[in-house]
């Protein structure tokens, strides 16, 4: 597999290791000002919480978007395309608006409650782990769906006519074909997700009801804020990362490639789902995910309306600052995982070089912010740099997403097309341009949305640079909250979501135009 | 990006232009200068007498902004550091990097409060705010509150200083029996947030009969919402204090400038302007007295607040004692 072992590779190297600077650089930069490191029966026992609670939440987020995606596939109906949009719209708000739109359903006074009030029922808390696991499934549920969703979708229509032709049931499709597929996917959204959850800490705060539900993240926050402990923020940092490179590997082991080889890009069509029994699970599966994830986006959707009239002026140029850093984090981002991804599929150090990519998900944005002001700080001042450093963390952050959405399909166009193009003498840039940005369009649009949309939502480090003059939507409305404007700060939300959501319907579009479909 | 090439441009020839007036550079937390906040009137009323250009550089909050001066250390631009709270005086005071202010001024503090390095600027009690309707009889003391079946939300006082304050509250009034009181307490607490505005969000979105804030939180939706169903309770044992503080720091090179400005903070211009924006109590009462509504709070009989040594001590004990209590 040694092909094409120059630039290409070469190009890869780089940036993975620039990534690589990045999360354990700064890491080291804050463990060199530390004094002492220690690691307390309280940081053991949130080590323990946040695995067990990122194990579950991963393995039901994964377990579920199964039949969902699976139902999406199969199945045509109105509105099925909103759906799928709407399905990236959790994972882009932010924690607290998220939190308190779950809690508009779920919580003491939420609809769910009140409904069980009214039909004479006890009412149930949602405070508690199973709280924590349901926050955390609303948040990635939608992506697992999105990311199984492109593995469904890369199963060649041929193979499926095939399958018809030879009489296979829906038992036989599912051996044969999506079996395979799932078992090249599903690790990767397995860890991906995993990952988001160690580093989560409101969700399980707010949810959890109490210091039981303490992640290695509130330690991180806890050291760098309140102790200045840098050393223990260092040694909790380290510890998230060890988990990630061991998840990483794991599921890099439990991966196994899909041989389908290519097809013709023919509109996909099933002809073994058609019995009733079929379809009426896949109905109900699909209402239950719509209804699970649609109440409490609506319930914001609801509140954030009536607040908009009482925003202050101050959000119209922040909403701005961040489309702009969003755009420039999505460019940035898209380059370095097409180059991150030739580099993987030209072979050697494959696995370094992706686990590289995947760090910035357990790295904790905190650390890495405080690293960079100490690194930052003697040569320049840290606002002067604010907006860059943000376009260039956020980039950071989102690549993993990008990378396990953009991977899988790069690695099947080069089994595909690898060995003609090679004998094509079509390398580097011309590679590029004929083979892999023509097939991989619909995904990189689709991962440049999700990218532009993360990049919105995230306050990152921008809270440790910025000052008044530079604050980004999320940083008004975290301080709008602050501030008892939660009216103004619902109304912000609404606005950073409809942004986030317009960015990430135009680089999905833009990358859908040209599809079959 | 031409257009931060231009942004770059104007920047450079602003920076030019002002170089003979100098710059006094205040760190504070990001709410006292966001536009709804104290930050922009203060800075015009001074500049207008100073005759220099006041810049605010922001951290998240008094715990964040103390974060940012240790990492920035000797190196700090700041020559003022405003928003610490009298949890974290102790630690900022260890540091060196603060210089004695050598004012006396008189202030209308509930309590004695002497720091040669900082001076208090606002202050408040923290009290559990509620509504009227759904709590006609509030509790009077932790004590009442731990047996009634009311539900309170908290801070988390790793995370944040209302937090914090809170803990400190029981340990001044309870002393050995804090652990005690916080497992009586257990059942009342529906959820523990990471800051204070997650708390009074899930208040005011019905989570709760009770949050963690200040007396001075119902004046808020009094004075700007026109809503008087709020209301905070005084506790019998006492309520515990935020006395915010500001110092000006040893390495600044415009030593004259901080100090005035420290001094104009204690004036009417700075006073005034804290009741309607910080929504806590002015370390000098305006000539005029504090703004209407205002008289509606309820006042504590008692006020508590540990000595910032002792409050330092306590800190980490105490945090491992709630954590013990509530982890049960």
């Amino acid at each position: 597999m040694a092909r094409r072992a120059g630039p290409v590779t070469r190009a890869g190297r780089a940036v993975a290791l620039g990534v690589a600077a990045l999360t354990l650089g700064t890491l080291l930069a804050v463990l060199l000002r530390a004094e002492t490191a220690s690691f307390g029966p309280a940081d053991w026992s949130a080590l323990r919480f946040t695995v067990l609670a990122a194990l579950t939440a991963a393995t039901l987020s994964v377990g579920l978007a199964v039949p969902a995606s699976r139902a999406l596939t199969r199945r045509r109906f109105p509105g099925r395309g909103l759906v799928i949009t709407l399905m990236g719209a959790p994972f882009l708000l932010p924690v607290v608006v998220a939190v308190l739109g779950l809690l508009a359903v779920f919580g003491r006074s939420g609809l769910i409650n009140r409904t069980f009030e009214v039909l004479g029922l006890s009412p149930v808390s949602i405070y508690g782990p199973h709280g924590v696991i349901l926050g955390l499934v609303f948040f990635n549920f939608p992506l697992a769906v999105r990311m199984v969703l492109s593995g469904w979708q890369a199963i060649p229509a041929e193979r499926l006519r095939l399958a018809a032709a030879l009489g296979f049931g829906p038992d036989a499709v599912f051996r044969h074909l999506e079996l395979p597929m799932l078992r090249q996917t599903l690790p990767g959204a397995f860890v991906a997700i995993f990952l988001v959850c160690l580093t989560s800490f409101a969700i399980p705060l707010t949810l959890g009801g109490g210091p039981r539900a303490t992640t290695l993240e509130l330690g991180i926050y806890q050291a760098l804020r309140f102790d200045y402990d840098l050393g223990r923020a260092a040694l909790l940092a380290a510890a998230q990362f060890a988990l990630c490179a061991v998840a990483v590997g794991l599921a890099a082991r439990l991966a196994l490639p899909t041989r389908f080889g290519a097809g013709l890009d023919r509109q996909v069509e099933r002809w073994d789902t058609r019995g009733w029994v079929l379809r009426l699970q896949d109905s109900v599966v699909l209402m239950l995910s719509c209804g699970f994830l649609m109440l409490p986006l609506a319930m914001i959707a609801l509140r954030g309306v009536e607040g908009l009239p009482e925003m202050p002026a101050s959000v119209w140029p922040a909403a701005l600052r961040s489309v702009l850093v969003a755009l420039v984090s999505t460019a940035l981002c898209m380059a370095a995982t097409v180059t991150l991804c030739a580099a993987i599929s030209a072979g050697p150090a494959a696995r370094w070089i992706e686990t590289a990519g995947m760090l910035p998900l357990a790295a904790s944005s905190l650390v890495l912010g405080t690293g960079l002001f100490i690194l930052v700080h003697p040569f320049a001042s840290p606002e002067r740099l604010a907006l860059p450093v943000t376009a260039l963390v956020n980039a950071a952050m989102a690549m993993p997403y990008a990378l396990r959405l953009i991977l899988p399909a790069h690695r099947e166009v080069e089994a595909a097309f690898g060995r003609l193009s090679d004998s094509l003498a079509l390398t580097g840039l011309a590679r590029l341009r004929w083979l892999i940005l023509p097939r991989l369009r619909p995904v990189i649009g689709f991962a440049s949305g999700v990218v532009a949309a993360l990049s919105m939502g995230d306050l990152g480090v921008i809270a440790l640079f910025a000052n008044e003059s530079q604050a980004t939507l999320p940083l008004v409305v975290q301080q709008l909250m602050g501030a008892y404007r939660m009216p103004a700060a619902a109304g912000a939300s609404l606005l950073l979501v409809g942004l986030s959501f317009a960015l990430f319907w135009i680089c999905d579009r833009g990358g859908r135009r040209h599809a079959a479909s | 990006m031409n257009a931060s090439i231009l942004a770059a441009g104007i920047l450079t020839i602003a920076t030019m232009a002002m170089a003979e007036t100098p710059v006094l550079t205040v760190l504070t937390y990001d709410s006292f200068t966001a536009e709804w906040g104290p930050g922009p009137a203060i800075e015009k009323a001074f500049e207008a007498e100073c005759g220099c250009d006041l810049k605010f550089v922001t951290a998240g909050d008094g715990a964040a902004v103390l974060a940012r001066l240790k990492l920035e250390g000797t190196r700090s631009d700041a020559d003022v550091v405003l928003g610490l709270d009298t949890n974290l005086t102790a630690d900022a005071a260890a540091t060196g990097l603060f210089a004695p202010h050598g004012q006396t001024v008189a202030t209308n503090l509930p309590v004695a409060f002497n720091d040669p390095l900082f001076l208090p600027f606002d202050w408040g009690w923290f009290a559990f705010v509620y509504d009227k309707a759904k709590v006609p009889t509030p509790p009077k003391s932790f004590e009442d509150l731990a047996a009634s079946s009311l539900k309170i939300v908290i801070e988390d006082p790793r995370s944040s200083t209302p937090g914090l304050g809170l803990l400190m509250w029981v340990k001044a009034a309870y002393g050995d029996r804090a652990p005690e009181i916080w497992a009586a307490l257990a059942d009342n607490i529906v959820t523990v947030t990471p800051g204070w505005s997650e708390a009074y969000g899930l208040f005011l979105n019905g989570e709760a009969d009770m949050v963690l804030s200040y007396t001075t939180s119902p004046a808020y939706h009094l004075i700007a919402e026109k809503d008087d169903s709020k209301a905070a309770a005084a506790f019998d044992e006492g309520n515990y204090l935020q006395i915010e503080v500001a110092g000006k720091l040893a390495s600044s090179p415009h030593q004259e400038l901080a100090d005035k400005f420290l001094a104009f903070m204690l004036t009417e211009s700075f006073q005034g302007a804290i009741p309607e924006t910080n929504w806590m109590y002015p370390a000098v009462t305006p000539k005029d007295g504090l703004p209407k509504g205002f008289e509606t709070l309820v006042i504590p009989s008692k006020s508590l607040l540990l000595p910032a040594n002792e409050a330092q001590a306590l800190r980490a004990p105490s945090i491992e004692e709630w954590r013990a209590a509530l982890a049960r």
